[in-house]
């Protein structure tokens, strides 16, 4: 349980740091937080030959203020976030998120550009990204490009990354005023990661009429995945229990084959996204209507 | 074997010096050239929290850091705690017998000091949360939790 040997480099700046990945292609890994790559080095299921740290690119580490919504740089950690009053105001469905986030000691080192560059399928942030239409800033050797959430999150564990391209900034647009959110996991343990999760928003119209619905599963496929006939199945309608219990069912059979593991069958997971649908959906109509 | 780095950190309010391969973490380094054998490691994975340490202020899993990652970094280790007599933390562990083998301890120590660092008077819930990350095999966490409750009883008390 020690990890193999490896070099280390700790730019300074982004372009720095991208011109050593392109420099050292095939053979290098971004360090981010280390909260899912160090297990993976101790357990040396990765064998990087040189681990590039980003701790000291400190230009990466701010939550902004942008269009009305958040701009907040890649090596921004979970802590920060989480304490972020700009986050608890302009993003509460992010700052919810986060809570589910592991623990406290995790969080604390635990970057938001790490768990979306580490793409895991049960983790939270990526989930939060589909919903809420995230646009990721990405650094290469051809300079910076932008790219969807729906884009980012290719396979397990797999993003649209380029090999020398290091994600930078994750944009998050605000809610609507008549916006309402709900996001709900069930894991066996607080802290653990997701045996199945939703992210959920709803704008409700005066009259009372879905105008939008996203609806975001997670923990069930290899990337979150949003269930577009579940959320097609909510406009124009009046929120009521019978209408989402239908939408909740949709979003269930949507998946075709849900995650099978050691911690719960594809059909249970299958259970989960139904009932946690159901329960979203039911919190994001309460929320839209205070 | 990998280069070598000359790294230079602050624990428990003294300056050490030592060389690091890039791959030793930083439970190995503390333990191992440092003699600081007071945190323990356990799972080596992040999971279990027995090698939780304070790094600038907050409380981090230190096998899931690199030791030339803490190059300039102030540390608190569970040697830190008391200072030549037991910390009121340690003292509230000791009396409400929030220990019994003893291998999750510092951790459970150190998590317990950056909460109550944080917030004086936490309620049973945020003492859940902070203490959600450490696992101990012996005592069923009640008597942890009481352990916890009193330490901050006592810290009120000595400040007051």
């Amino acid at each position: 349980m020690k990890p193999p040997p490896f070099e280390y480099l700790d730019p300074r700046t982004a372009a720095e740091a991208i011109s050593l990945l392109q420099q050292h292609e095939g053979e290098a890994k971004i360090l981010a937080g280390g909260q899912s790559l160090m297990p993976l080095l101790n357990m040396r299921m990765a064998r990087p030959g040189i681990l590039i740290d980003l701790a000291k690119v400190t230009e990466l580490n701010y939550v902004r203020a942008a269009n009305g919504g958040l701009a907040i740089g890649a090596m921004t950690t979970k802590r920060s976030i989480e304490d972020s009053e700009l986050v608890q105001k302009r993003q509460p469905l992010l700052h919810a998120a986060t809570l589910l986030v592991a623990h406290p000691q995790i969080r604390n080192r635990g970057t938001l550009g790490g768990s979306m560059a580490h793409a895991d399928p049960a983790a939270e942030y990526p989930a939060v990204a589909i919903a809420l239409d995230a646009e990721f800033r990405v650094l290469g050797p051809r300079g910076e490009r932008s790219i969807s959430a729906r884009d980012f999150f290719v396979t397990y564990l797999t993003t649209a990354l380029e090999p020398a391209e290091v994600l930078t900034e994750v944009r998050l647009p605000a809610l609507s005023e008549r916006s309402g959110w709900s996001f709900i996991e069930l894991a066996r343990r607080h802290g653990d990661f997701a045996l199945a999760g939703v992210a959920a928003t709803l704008d409700l119209e005066r009259g009372g009429q879905c105008s939008s619905a996203r609806i975001v599963l997670f923990g069930i496929g290899p990337t979150a995945l949003r269930v577009e006939e579940a959320e097609q199945s909510l406009i124009g309608e009046r929120p009521s229990e019978s209408l989402f219990q239908q939408a909740a069912k949709k979003a269930s059979e949507a998946i075709d084959e849900p995650l099978s593991d050691i911690h719960a069958s594809g059909e249970y997971r299958r259970h989960l996204a139904r009932v946690l649908t159901r329960r979203a959906l039911t919190e994001a109509a309460t929320r839209a209507r205070a | 074997m990998t280069t070598t780095r000359q790294i230079r950190l602050t624990v428990n309010g003294m300056t050490y010096e030592g060389r690091a391969e890039p791959r030793t973490t930083l439970v190995d380094f503390l333990r191992a050239e440092l003699g600081l054998t007071g945190t323990h490691v356990g799972c080596e994975h992040g999971v279990c929290g027995a090698c939780t340490i304070i790094v600038n202020g907050q409380s981090v899993r230190s096998c899931l850091m690199l030791a030339v990652q803490a190059d300039g970094a102030s540390l608190m280790t569970v040697e830190g705690l008391g200072d030549g007599k037991l910390h009121p933390i340690q003292e509230a562990f000791m009396e409400e017998h929030g220990l019994q083998c003893g291998f999750c301890t510092p951790g459970f120590l150190m998590a317990t000091y950056e909460l109550l660092q944080q917030n004086q008077d936490p309620s049973d819930e945020e003492i859940k949360d902070a203490l959600g990350g450490q696992i101990c095999r012996c005592t069923g966490y009640q008597a942890i939790f009481r352990s916890v409750r009193l330490a901050a009883a006592k810290l009120k008390t000595a400040e007051a």
